[in-house]
């Protein structure tokens, strides 16, 4: 079994955020970054499936400056046998550019599963996924929250608004990943001595043409502050009255 | 070039709520490029009787496809009958919902035209050959304005971003054929999981009621069980991360940044403190009500509305004070 998980540095969003000078990014001064959290469950779900295998290979993928090494290093240290960054300057905001390169570099290698989040914390698209499928012309499912792979098909858990599906596929497919699927180990000292060692290939990204840019990052309106109208019960016919006659959301 | 495709999903065999938000960002965008809003409507046979709606809502056209195949939802055969359709010269955009289905299909279709797309928007202006959107960014920390380029552009609608409106155009109704055997269909829907089906979405709630640890126990979540039937219907239930985690609540009750999004008209937070990864799932909800026995919690700075108490003595109380002011006890 042979498997690529495409991953992506994210900041930590227990942060504090702040928008560049330029008006359109965010402040990357003094933010933490790792792996985006929903790749971690895709990590996670790619090693578990390999050792239940006995056999096979986790590759991490990753499109972005070099510091995404850093983000290859840490899925290696919890297990990926090796890694590929695609080389660009900045990670556009274009899904399809980048899914474009992403199935120049996933084309040929042979997969037997490629693997995402089901979308970044930061660009918050959960587009690249599904288009890498349909530019490789693979059976895609998104979102999985189970996943039971034998005998070269799989049966996913979709979560849907309500209710659920459950979606069967033949292999090789793409699989985005949704949280509380495996929760994803922790890497041991072993683990991030050995990942020091392990291959990582650079290449140029073969970015498609970026039609989607930025025009303008901003905070979200602050709510206006609002009020503690009183303690215990004896507060709550006020807060009816106020839910009534003010909010008029009753 | 001046018209819009709009995706108008369905499930059981009727349109869902979020399509008619979905029309109205449509018909938005489609009398900005003076051209016609056309309505794919997808599904199993029967569902033709569910046309009029979306003319009342601003299609002009219809689009009807009624297969067996499509009670269920078939990603390869709509793929490439929304992407034969939307790539015919006709349109300059392709309107999803961003729901579990339209975050799945909006991206396959614009792969296949090769189109750029826009993913969970919630405002739409055209602007010559410039498509400019608002995308809550950052897990909703931040609002990216982004401009997209090139003809046609498929977009996805975030829930509860556009309100329906009314705008009755003809909607004539004209059988469209799939594009793709689903039969051929590699990955396919197996088996519906209906367990929720009674109850009212998170999404589409207009009253969340949700809790935290401040609970104490899972057995006092039927105290706000009750809470929200005092709303008649119209409230679901939500939880936080440290509640789902625990498994007190079902992991898709959670309502954060890693979990639901929701922007009720009410959201009631019971016992919660107000963790970031909290507060970005329900942020932008319209009038917040905290209750919180800790008079310093964080959650009474974006609360509207705060009551400092013990939930389990406040809530019984507000359930039968909303009950005598709704007419429900």
């Amino acid at each position: 079994m042979k498997i690529a998980v495409c991953i992506k540095r994210a900041p930590d969003m227990e942060q504090r955020f702040k928008v560049a000078p330029s008006g359109t990014a965010v402040d990357e001064a003094g933010l933490k970054f790792d792996m985006s959290d929903f790749d971690g469950y895709a990590v996670e779900v790619a090693l578990r499936l390999t050792e239940k295998a006995g056999d096979g290979e986790v590759v991490a993928v990753s499109l972005g400056p070099d510091n995404v090494q850093e983000t290859i290093r840490k899925a290696m240290s919890m297990g990926v046998a090796r890694g590929v960054q695609l080389k660009v300057d900045t990670v556009p905001m274009d899904a399809l550019a980048i899914a474009q390169a992403l199935a120049a570099e996933l084309r040929d290698g042979g997969y037997d599963l490629i693997m995402f989040g089901k979308h970044a914390l930061d660009s918050s698209n959960g587009a690249v996924g599904p288009m890498v499928a349909q530019l490789l012309g693979l059976p895609c499912v998104t979102a999985c929250s189970r996943l039971e792979i034998a005998n070269g098909t799989g049966t996913a858990r979709r979560e849907l608004e309500g209710a659920a599906e459950m979606v069967g596929f033949p292999l090789p497919a793409v699989l985005t990943i949704d949280e509380g699927i495996a929760r994803p180990r922790l890497p041991a000292l072993k683990g991030i001595m050995a990942a020091k060692k392990k291959p990582l290939e650079v290449k140029p990204a073969a970015l498609g043409d970026v039609r989607v840019t930025v025009e303008a990052m901003k905070l979200p309106a602050e709510r206006p502050p609002g009020r503690i109208i009183g303690e215990g019960a004896g507060a709550v016919p006020e807060l009816v009255r106020l839910l009534q006659s003010e909010a008029k959301v009753l | 070039m001046a018209h819009v495709l709009v995706f108008a999903e369905s499930r059981g065999g009727a349109p869902r709520k979020v399509a008619l938000e979905t029309m109205t960002a449509a018909r938005t965008l489609a009398d900005a490029a003076g051209g016609e809003v056309h309505a794919i409507l997808a599904g199993p046979p029967g569902i033709g009787a569910h046309a009029a709606s979306l003319g009342e809502y601003g299609a002009d056209r219809v689009l009807l496809i009624e297969h067996e195949a499509l009670s269920r939802y078939d990603a390869e055969s709509l793929t490439a009958t929304v992407a034969a359709r939307a790539g015919d010269g006709a349109y300059r955009a392709v309107v999803c919902t961003a729901s579990a289905q339209g975050r799945d299909l909006a991206p396959r279709v614009a792969a296949a035209l090769g189109a750029p797309i826009a993913s969970d928007v919630v405002s739409v202006e055209l602007d010559g050959d410039v498509l400019r959107v608002r995308h809550p960014a950052y897990t909703g920390k931040l609002v990216a304005t982004l401009a997209v380029r090139g003809s046609p552009v498929v977009v996805s609608v975030r829930p509860n971003a556009f309100s329906a409106h009314a705008a009755p155009k003809a909607g004539t109704v004209e059988a469209l054929a799939l594009a793709a055997d689903p039969g051929a269909s590699r990955a396919k829907v197996v088996e519906m999981v209906e367990g929720a089906r009674d109850r009212l979405d998170l999404a589409d709630a207009p009253v969340v009621v949700s809790g935290g640890r401040g609970l104490r126990a899972p057995e006092n979540f039927a105290l706000l069980e009750e809470l929200a039937a005092a709303f008649g219907g119209t409230a679901a239930v939500g939880a936080t991360r440290a509640v789902t985690d625990d498994g007190w609540r079902p992991h898709s009750d959670q309502i954060g940044q890693t979990g639901r999004l929701v922007s009720p008209d009410l959201y009631i937070a019971i016992g919660i403190s107000g963790a970031i990864q909290h507060v970005a799932g329900m942020r932008t909800s319209r009038t917040i009500v905290a209750i919180n026995k800790d008079k310093d919690a964080p959650i009474f700075k974006i609360a509207d509305y705060g009551i400092v108490g013990d939930a389990l003595e406040v809530v019984p109380a507000l359930t039968s004070e909303i009950r005598s002011a709704r007419g429900t006890g």
